[in-house]
């Protein structure tokens, strides 16, 4: 619970006072909490320092060491003060935590200290305060990948093991995308890069123009066709070495459709489909064009490389990130370029012999004089052109200067933040999970006490003690006020567990098995209804389970219930919990009529609301399938309108 | 061009001020403070000791440094006790039995005050500070709609998962039983009168008022 919230307790206990008159069953005794100590103020003594604070204080976090009765494993009866041997600079936050409500991160400790005390005083460190949260998370972020780094730097040589098994496929991929892997697959790694770049500098030496051998007349012309033979074996060869890695992956790829959509895949098959094209094209002059064409495309070998280079990739991703910077600058860059072209067509529009014959024509110019190029070719003459170029020029300088560094920072910042926003994403879901699992501890709390037969009558004796785990005053009384709560709509706080199988009952009509609720909660509910309602009468159905799977799971505990109610004794140590009350239960049924009726199948437990008790522990264990009918016992004053149901399984 | 970007710029300032003064709005709202009268006249006025109100006082300020509680805070403190279901609603009602002056928010004064009413009242007062909250309007009467809306908030508190399972009439059926008790001339309404009378007849009533007694 939060800081503060247990100060608030009497006022929420005293609020209760206005369910009172609405209460249909009579609420249940209050703890006799020994809590006449009021407040007193403890001593902390962490190495030599001493910290004084309330009881209370430290009592509002009651899941952590000092909140609970472990610090008394820590109390020293000569000084009367509670000792630790731990840092008491880091203690000074954890106990501003108890003050606050916020723990603070200290910025000059070490993060896997501060983590560790956090441990020992067991706080959860997603308890830490959104104010310090960021830092905290980037320190330790930081460390991790230091560690990380340090230890995968000694386990260089060893690298993931492959599970034993794995089929050829698995190893063929494993290998593509790990070269370190093994030997075979670094050997191939290399050859393929020798031979992307052997293609490469292959496709731009075959233009250059060498000097053939003396010939009449000396005539210049490209490698290429000079050496055509060398030049088609080498690039057969290449493109037979890039068909055969292509298919190998496809062949490897554990998704082949989505391995078929992957960038680096469109890039294999456009830089080798064009040397197939070309073999299959006749070698005539109408499609040789677009053959020539075609082979342009053999440039886009060098992509290749990118499998071989991490920078290519991390452009390539920065790029792709920072589209819609790109794309503004593109269009304001078009925009500016329509209106100078524009203006300069009409500016020049008067002059004879001028090379601006159109506005797209202008746009040539426009360009070259915008990024400061000025190649020259095309130069206005008139005046007004001369003034709107100068302004076109300068207003280039702005309208690339300025962008061009937001896009830059852009580029770092949006990289950086897209990490880090994806992995905080995903650190979020898990920290809010956490949060709310650390809080259905409370909420489970009382659940949990309530299973163990908390509730029983407090004054039942020291046999209770045992069961029961040791709860503070605070939980006491929590406790007791939710039970109020319960008794004033006669409806009880179950978890979704019990919850879904009540639906599945009444929606099936009774027919699920019950016998796993039942095994799950026998004593609870049914000592509670005992202990709550023995004055009034209320209708009780008793919802039985499969017959068969009740007879053969019953458990003693439930065989505990119902000889308790009987009064009869039962070796075990949780009937004199259900002693007392069961007591008070008797007497008071003794004054009504119960009857119970045996039939065989199982009722719908929303339809069958009763009051019965089972005859005797013998007779109700006379073999399962039992269900009590309906009957009404007309004396009975029936405040409670709610079919309450008791889960007890005969047996 | 320049221009084009010089009136961007402009217009992008001329946004930003309202917020700016949103933000001052609210810190001189957080300023307001307020301090209690001092002790010995809470204690008068109270039936608590010096001792009790201190330990109150310590709570309260720590939760509320400002010294009030608004009807936020109060459901927010209300909801933690009751995890299962949504408290919300009837901590709304309890804010405004609370909240006798109805100012919006509450002081200590008035929060001890009613605290000493409800742990160490007398049955009468605890009465009727009960009908008082319920009576919604603050009428004098209580009727079905009344009663139902309390009750609603009520059954709220328990959540979803409760057994058995709440169905949709329970709360009119409760609040049915609830008037067929309190109701002595069948005429619709409950005032201040039938209610304390139908109250100390009911034993069981009269005794678990007594419950809270130690709750400090």
């Amino acid at each position: 619970m939060a800081a503060g919230v247990a100060t608030w307790l009497p006022f929420a206990r005293a609020a209760a006072v206005g369910w009172l008159p609405l209460a249909q069953q009579p609420l249940p005794p209050a703890p006799g909490v020994k809590a006449s100590r009021g407040d007193e103020v403890l001593v902390v003594n962490v190495s030599g320092r001493r910290f004084e604070t309330w009881k209370n204080t430290l009592d509002r976090y009651p899941d952590t060491l000092l909140g609970s009765s472990e610090k008394e494993f820590f109390y020293d009866a000569d000084s009367g003060e509670y000792f630790f041997d731990r840092d008491p600079d880091m203690f000074r936050h954890v106990l501003n935590f108890y003050r606050t409500g916020r723990l603070h991160c200290p910025r000059q400790e070490c993060i896997q200290a501060f983590d560790e005390e956090l441990a020992f005083y067991g706080l959860v460190p997603e308890l830490v305060g959104d104010c310090c949260l960021e830092e905290y998370r980037d320190r330790k972020k930081e460390n991790a990948e230091r560690l990380a780094e340090d230890e995968e730097a000694e386990q260089a040589g060893d690298g993931p093991a492959l599970p034993a098994g794995s089929s050829l496929r698995q190893r063929l991929w494993r290998a593509f995308e790990n070269p370190h892997t093994s030997t075979a697959a670094l050997v191939f790694y290399y050859v393929t890069g020798f031979f992307i770049a052997v293609s490469v500098i292959a496709n731009v030496v075959e233009t250059i123009p060498c000097r053939g051998p003396a010939r009449r007349p000396p005539r210049e012309q490209p490698c290429g066709d000079r050496f055509p033979t060398a030049f088609f074996c080498m690039d057969t060869a290449c493109v037979l070495i890039f068909t055969g890695e292509y298919l190998l992956r496809l062949f490897a790829a554990p998704s082949r459709c989505r391995f078929l959509r992957s960038v680096m895949s469109l890039i294999d098959v456009v830089a080798i489909l064009p040397y197939y094209i070309g073999l299959f094209v006749p070698k005539n002059d109408d499609v040789s064009g677009a053959f020539v064409t075609l082979r342009v495309f053999r440039v886009f070998r060098i992509f290749k490389f990118s499998r071989h280079s991490q920078g290519l990739r991390i452009l390539g991703y920065t790029l792709k990130s920072c589209a819609s910077e790109l794309g503004f600058l593109l269009f304001s860059l078009t925009m500016a370029i329509i209106i100078f072209a524009t203006v300069m067509f009409y500016a020049e529009k008067g002059t004879s012999k001028t090379n601006f014959t159109s506005i797209p024509a202008a746009f040539w110019y426009t360009i070259v004089t915008m990024t400061t190029l000025g190649y020259g070719d095309m130069v206005p003459s008139t005046i007004a052109g001369k003034i709107f170029g100068s302004i076109c020029s300068l207003s280039g300088v702005l309208v690339i200067a300025l962008p061009v560094p937001v896009i830059v920072s852009n580029f770092s910042r949006i990289y950086h933040q897209n990490q880090r926003a994806d992995k905080r994403r995903a650190q979020q879901k898990v920290r809010l999970a956490r949060i709310r699992l650390a809080k259905s501890g409370t909420t489970n709390a009382f659940l949990q006490y309530k299973q163990n037969g908390g509730l029983e009558d407090s004054s039942s004796g020291d046999g209770q003690a045992l069961c029961i785990r040791n709860r503070s005053a605070f939980e006491q009384q929590h406790h007791h006020l939710l039970h109020c709560l319960e008794k004033t709509t006669c409806h009880e706080f179950t978890d979704e567990l019990t919850f879904s199988e009540a639906m599945g009952a009444v929606s099936l009509g009774g027919r699920t098995s019950r016998s796993t609720s039942v095994s799950s909660q026998p004593v609870g509910p049914s000592s509670l209804l005992s202990s709550c309602c023995p004055r009034r009468a209320k209708r009780r159905a008793i919802r039985l389970a499969n017959s068969t799977a009740s007879v053969s799971r019953g458990s003693m505990q439930e065989l505990d219930t119902l000889a308790g109610l009987r009064r009869s004794p039962v070796p075990q140590s949780r009937s004199s919990l259900n002693a007392k009350p069961h007591d008070s239960l008797d007497l008071n049924c003794d004054s009504r009529d119960f009857v119970a009726a045996i039939i065989s199948i199982p009722t719908p437990p929303a339809n069958t609301p009763d009051e019965s008790q089972p005859s005797s522990p013998g007779g109700g264990g006379g073999g399962g399938g039992r269900a009590s009918s309906t009957l009404r016992n007309s004396s009975v004053d029936t405040p409670c309108l709610l079919p309450e149901t008791v889960k007890i399984s005969s047996l | 061009m320049g221009a084009v970007m010089g009136t961007f710029s402009s217009l992008q300032t001329k946004q930003r001020r309202p917020s700016k003064d949103k933000i001052e709005d609210e810190l001189e709202m957080t300023m307001v403070c307020h301090r209690p009268e001092g002790l010995e006249q809470l204690e008068a006025q109270t039936n608590f000791t010096k001792r009790e109100l201190q330990v109150l006082y310590r709570g309260f300020k720590n939760e509320c440094p400002s010294g009030v509680v608004n009807e936020e805070t109060f459901k927010q403190i209300y909801a933690q006790f009751f995890p299962h279901g949504d408290a919300s609603t009837y901590a709304h009602y309890l804010f405004n039995a609370f909240d006798t002056t109805q100012t919006g928010s509450v002081k200590f004064e008035d929060f001890v005050t009613a605290l000493s009413i409800l742990l160490r009242g007398t049955v009468h007062e605890k009465l009727r500070w009960t009908f008082n909250l319920y009576d919604i309007n603050k009428d004098g009467y209580i009727n079905k709609e009344e009663m139902m809306d309390i009750v609603k908030a009520i059954y709220d508190m328990m959540g979803k998962y409760t057994y058995p399972v709440l169905k949709e009439d329970t709360p009119r059926q409760h609040v049915d039983v609830f008037f067929q008790k309190m109701d002595k001339n069948k005429d619709g309404i409950v005032t201040l009168d039938e209610f304390l009378e139908s109250c100390q007849e009911d034993d069981n009533i009269v005794r678990s008022l007594q419950l809270f007694q130690n709750v400090m």
